[in-house]
């Protein structure tokens, strides 16, 4: 690890300059921390890009970058959208309704055509878990995990840690709190694998109904009560309440959820003076967060994360045209 | 200020102790001194008992009451008068109201008006544990503890899915709440009327079979295990349930039992002749069961005596047997009953009072139930041995289906203090 680059901001030139070994990128549980930060370093340059009048690079002129979405998807689709047409990628958006028949079958021909069309990127979301891997294993191209199900949204974790470095410098040593539906939420799963191999503290907060089972050997300390979670807290991560992924009940109501763990200001304060609140978005307003903070630019970095997930995504897209450029064809 | 009183010359039942002690108990509103108390401040009255017992009052954590929603069965005021007569000083409330207590303002609702209507007897409340108490989804168990709930409990109607309890069980470790379940399997219990055995063939009654008890208690405790969830099995009647109870509690299961009292006392042969009074839910089972289950209390396995007060209009009783309804009162008869056992020999009496004092205290996190200096001065004064036959017409409850009528009983309250102010003076 002696050579991995010490965080913080900047913009690294030999880092950008080392290439990333990974064919795919499916879940942040494939990188180890030179990886993650190569993909964080090479973020940094496109940042300030996004405040140019004209943001557009030829770094992928002549490829083709995939969005394949069998689930509706608004800021992701839109982020790979736009990084790619950034990088100068032909950007194609396929939205397939997700059939309820044979899913697996289905998933299989779709990769069968899409490969045929000879794509160099592949952006996929599917509504079941390790969607994202088999298609990996049927196609030629680079696969982007934009959301398997309730596994992993790396370039999620990849915008949320991204976001954090650049307002606090190091992750190494900050505590971080992710509160709410844990047991849904594959942005959770990644982000503590990445948030824990950055060198952060990481806390799981939610009703124990809403906590997978054996969660505390994630390397995360598990907590039900919100307000021991919290305390001196650096940063602040709610999820989203996945009512859509629920069958019955697995908290009484949303008054309830809200009184115990919704973030308002009365328990922002238990966290560290100046902690930082985010929301991998849609918000259920109300439900999980309370708009005062939500809204608050002192605090929120909400819309940060949308901006910088841009950023992150160009930085995966080259990461990976690049690796992909240099591997045996196929 | 309540005024101090000290009762002397009294034979103390301090459930936290393993044997009667004599002496004296000085108290106002909380306990001031027991024991060898030197002396009592002017102004106190001062009682001698002339040798009879001093307990703490009896905490009844099985009580349906009809208000809101069927005052016609029991109200507040009724159910308080009962419980003073019967030294029951504080009783958990079922939700099987209507509405039924599944949400925080009916929490704080029972809360307010209860104490006020009931003479001063603390009715607490249980909370309902699914919506309705249907069976679905589960209340707001997180306010209604804030709001005072004691427990939650989905009363006589046993949850059938396992996921909606295991839910429940582990969403309550959040507020370390209570939860108390009927172990009964709905689908071998259903259309039964009493015991299943040779009684219940002869009289032509559907039975209900020991196993329904057995399998479902098996599936409470497992989750109770699986989620780290507080679990009472609500009044057991069968020895079968008991070694499963046993072997969980060995394992560090949080589990607690208790047991309706007339199960200590009567059996399956009550019910011959059609006795309605002695239609149970739980069933009145086999002497053996009845045995065992005495022997489990005496053992502490079995936490806590329940009265199970569910107090039912002649309309819902003078009816062909098959039809009538479950349930018998019990408030007046809890003290009485229990005691059966202490004139018997079966169970000693600081073991008896514990399982209606302390243990109850303890699972609801009360201050109560104890003969301490400090605790609330809710405090009895009860002739052990006075013995009289049982006339339901004379229960202070507005029902008076019990299946103690007409039987001999031994042991009356003569006074009942909560917070040191008398309530109850026979």
């Amino acid at each position: 690890m002696a050579q991995r680059p010490t965080g913080g901001k900047k913009s690294d030139q030999s880092a950008r300059a080392i290439r990333f070994r990974q064919k795919h990128l499916l879940a942040i549980a494939d990188l180890d921390r030179f990886e993650a930060e190569n993909l964080l370093d090479r973020a940094e340059k496109f940042a300030p890009m996004l405040d140019e009048k004209i943001k557009k690079l030829d770094t992928l002129r002549g490829r083709t970058l995939i969005n394949l979405f069998f689930e509706n998807s608004t800021r992701t689709q839109s982020s790979f959208e736009l990084a790619g047409k950034r990088m100068g990628a032909d950007v194609v958006n396929m939205s397939v309704k997700s059939s309820s028949v044979a899913k697996g079958e289905t998933l299989i021909d779709t990769a069968a055509t899409l490969n045929a069309m000879r794509p160099d990127l592949l952006v996929v979301r599917h509504g079941s878990s390790g969607a994202a891997e088999l298609l990996s294993r049927k196609v030629d191209c680079a696969v982007i995990n934009a959301g398997d199900g309730k596994h992993e949204h790396p370039t999620q974790a990849l915008l949320d840690a991204f976001t954090i470095r650049s307002r606090l410098g190091d992750i190494e040593g900050l505590t971080v709190a992710i509160c709410g539906d844990v047991l849904h939420s594959r942005v959770a799963r990644s982000n503590v694998a990445l948030l824990t191999l950055l060198g952060a503290q990481v806390r799981l907060i939610g009703p124990p109904t809403l906590m997978p089972a054996g969660a505390e050997k994630w390397g995360a300390k598990v907590f039900h009560d919100m307000r021991a979670g919290l305390k001196d807290a650096d940063v602040v991560m709610m999820l989203r309440l996945q009512r859509e992924r629920m069958d019955g009940g697995f908290f009484p109501s949303a008054r309830e959820y809200f009184w115990f763990y919704g973030l308002d200001e009365d328990k922002l304060r238990i966290a560290k003076p100046g902690a930082l609140v985010m929301h991998p978005g849609p918000m259920n307003r109300g439900v999980e967060i309370d708009s005062s903070v939500a809204d608050n630019p002192n605090v929120s970095l909400i819309e940060t994360q949308v901006r910088m997930g841009v950023a992150v995504r160009m930085a995966v897209l080259e990461a990976l045209a690049e690796s992909g450029a240099n591997q045996e064809p196929a | 200020m309540t005024k101090p009183t000290l009762i002397r010359n009294a034979k103390l039942i301090d459930p936290a102790k393993n044997k009667v002690e004599d002496g004296a108990i000085l108290f106002a509103e909380t306990i001031l001194d027991v024991g060898n108390v030197s002396g009592a401040p002017e102004g106190a009255e001062i009682i001698d008992a002339d040798g009879a017992h001093v307990a703490p009052g009896l905490i009844d954590m099985r009580v349906v009451i009809g208000e809101p929603g069927a005052e016609h069965k029991e109200t507040f005021k009724s159910a308080g008068r009962a419980a003073a007569a019967g030294g029951v000083t504080t009783l958990v409330m079922m939700p099987n109201t209507t509405p039924v207590l599944d949400d925080q303002s009916l929490i704080d609702f029972v809360l307010r008006r209860g104490i006020d209507r009931s003479g001063g007897v603390r009715i607490l409340p249980a909370a309902a544990l699914t919506q309705h108490l249907d069976g679905e989804l589960m209340t707001e168990i997180g306010l209604m503890a804030e709001a005072g709930a004691v427990l939650f409990t989905n009363g006589d109607k046993p949850i059938h899915s396992s996921r909606t309890l295991r839910r429940a069980l582990s969403y309550a470790t959040i507020f370390d709440a209570l939860i108390a379940h009927r172990p009964e399997d709905p689908y071998l219990a259903e259309g039964g009327v009493m015991h299943e055995g040779e009684l219940a063939a002869r009289l032509g009654l559907p039975g209900i079979p020991a196993a329904a008890e057995v399998i479902m208690a098996e599936r409470d405790l497992t989750l109770a295990e699986l989620t780290n969830g507080k679990l009472l099995l609500d009044m057991l009647s069968s020895a079968q349930t008991l070694p499963t109870l046993k072997r969980a509690k060995a394992r560090g299961v949080k589990a607690f039992a208790s047991v309706n009292v007339h199960h200590l006392v009567l059996n399956e042969n009550d019910v011959d002749g059609y006795r309605t009074f002695a239609k149970l839910s739980p069933p009145l089972r086999s002497e053996d069961d009845r045995v065992a289950l005495v022997q489990a209390v005496s053992d502490g396995l079995i936490d806590v005596i329940v009265s199970g007060h569910d107090p039912r209009p002649a309309e819902d009783k003078r009816l062909p047997y098959e039809e009538a309804a479950f349930g018998a009162v019990g408030l007046e008869t809890l003290l009485p009953g229990a005691l059966t056992l202490h004139h018997k020999g079966d169970v000693q009496l600081n073991t008896l009072f514990r399982a209606m004092t302390s243990r109850p205290a303890e699972l609801l996190k009360l201050p109560q139930g104890r003969l301490a200096k400090d605790a609330p001065a809710d405090i009895i004064l009860i002739d052990l041995g006075a013995p009289f036959r049982l006339d339901s017409d004379k229960l202070r409850s507005k029902s008076n289906n019990s299946p103690f009528d007409e039987k001999l009983l031994q042991g009356a309250v003569k006074r009942t203090f909560i917070a040191g102010k008398t309530v109850f003076n026979g």
